[in-house]
């Protein structure tokens, strides 16, 4: 229990702390508007089109295989655990040593196919 | 009453910790980067410049602070602190001594990479909210190199977990004071991990999320003043919080070879870090040493190289694992008959 208290503290303090050094800089700071200093960065000229466009990230696919990846990896964690006790034997081991076989083959596929490359 | 107390104290030490830590790692990287590229770095404000951070810390406070036009006002307040609050409670997994560590929790490695994963989420948000082109190219590179480190980064740690039988970060360290120190079993392991440390604090030569030079600032060309001093703040301790999980999972945490844990007290967390620093020593000289990569190449390693290799690694590591646990007592009557034994 104390632990989740300490989290929960975490939080709610580095908020806190957070809010304090920005109300500060806010007390502290003077504001003098003008018109140029509302342009958003763009080499010293005015802002050309809108930054908030469609694009392609390029990177799609990969996310896909990230989220596949990642799961697989929850599994890895308690096999781990497992793995450190002698008397759960070569089983386990054959076991995840077929579960990365068939992730790796899943992998050298994607390669294959050329999704691994940046388009 | 008496835990919310315990727990706010913690929250101060470490935030003391925290700003002593960005402090110390601002200078010393203005100084080691500089020795790095054959410069002097600070040298005005005091002996050898040491004064330098406090005009800064006074500059960030008392600049103006302007949003940009067409910013999404909400997000763009925020990002900052969504930047810097992550980072915070994954200093609290950090085990400075023997039960010198905020929350002990069993699940400690998977926590601390939960939250710092959170990292990318601020810097895309920041990246979004500033109705900047450069600021969100940037926030698409951080999500691009955050799928491509991830995996292995967790995978590196699979060894460590296999080792230690546990995912408390304070039993890992006990661990390798009984046995060895992780590294020298796991070294593969150990450097996959120092490099997805490095590609997670977006240092050079991984720096695409802020890329000066190419992007202007990255995610962060809109911030100023305070938001921008917070964002910084997460990063250096990003940094000491990276290297501390290196030095708890692979150089043996606060302990030292050949010293009873129980024994070394308030040494503990001065041996602790001693050891970050050193590993952040090493990330500011491969960050001064290297160029940066392409964005696109940065998936190719990843997805090319260090997934397939970790994978397989932590396969090989467990098989030899086993063997070594079932024939760890042929091996040393093996080795007492050749070297004669002893004891």
């Amino acid at each position: 229990m104390f632990e989740q208290v300490v989290i929960a503290s975490f939080i709610i303090v580095g908020a806190a702390f957070a809010c304090i050094g920005l109300g500060l800089s806010w007390l502290l700071s003077p504001t003098k508007p003008t018109e140029g200093k509302g342009l958003t960065y763009e080499c010293g000229v005015k802002p050309i089109g809108k930054p908030w466009i469609r694009f392609r990230p390029g990177y799609f696919v990969f996310a896909i295989l990230y989220i596949i990846f990642d799961i697989k990896i929850i599994f890895l964690f308690p096999w781990a655990i497992a793995t450190s006790y002698v008397i759960t034997g070569w089983f386990i081991i054959i076991e995840m040593t077929i579960f990365a076989t068939i992730l790796l083959a899943g992998l050298a596929y994607a390669w294959k196919e050329g999704v691994l490359s940046w388009h | 009453m008496n835990a919310w107390l315990q727990a706010v104290l913690w929250v101060l030490m470490i935030l003391v910790v925290m700003l002593a830590n960005g402090s110390l790692i601002i200078y010393m990287l203005r100084k080691v980067l500089g020795a790095a590229h054959l410069r002097i770095g600070p040298q005005e404000l005091g002996p050898a410049g040491i004064f330098q951070l406090i005009p800064d810390i006074i500059k960030l406070l008392t600049k103006e602070d302007r949003h940009p036009n067409n910013s999404d006002r909400w997000l763009y307040i925020l990002a900052p602190i969504i930047i810097f609050l992550p980072v915070l409670v994954a200093f609290g997994f950090l085990p400075f001594g023997y039960r010198m560590v905020a929350a002990d929790i069993n699940m400690g490695i998977m926590m601390m990479i939960a939250f710092i994963a959170l990292v990318p989420l601020g810097v895309f948000a920041a990246g979004w909210a500033s109705h900047n082109k450069y600021s969100l190219i940037g926030a698409i590179r951080s999500i691009a190199a955050t799928i491509t480190y991830e995996i292995p980064l967790l995978l590196s740690v699979i060894p460590v977990v296999i080792m230690a039988g546990s995912l408390n970060l304070s039993e890992i360290v006990l661990a390798q004071a009984n046995s060895i120190w992780f590294v020298i079993p796991a070294l593969p392991s150990a450097i996959i991990f120092l490099i997805c440390a490095q590609m997670e604090t977006n240092q050079a030569p991984f720096d695409m999320t802020e890329a000066e030079g190419e992007l202007v600032a990255g995610f962060s060309t809109e911030y100023s003043a305070m938001r921008f001093g917070f964002i910084f703040l997460a990063e250096f301790a990003g940094n000491f919080v990276l290297a501390g999980l290196a030095v708890t999972l692979f150089l043996g945490g606060w302990t030292l070879p050949g010293v009873d844990p129980a024994t070394m007290g308030i040494l503990a967390p001065v041996v602790f870090v001693i050891k970050t620093y050193a590993v952040i020593f090493l990330f500011m000289m491969v960050r001064g040493n290297f160029s940066r990569f392409r964005i696109d190449r940065l998936a190719q390693m990843g997805w090319k190289r260090m997934i397939p290799f970790t994978l397989v690694w932590t396969i090989v590591f467990a098989i030899g694992y086993r063997a070594f646990q079932l024939w760890q007592p042929s091996l040393g009557s093996l080795l007492t008959s050749v070297f004669g034994g002893g004891g």
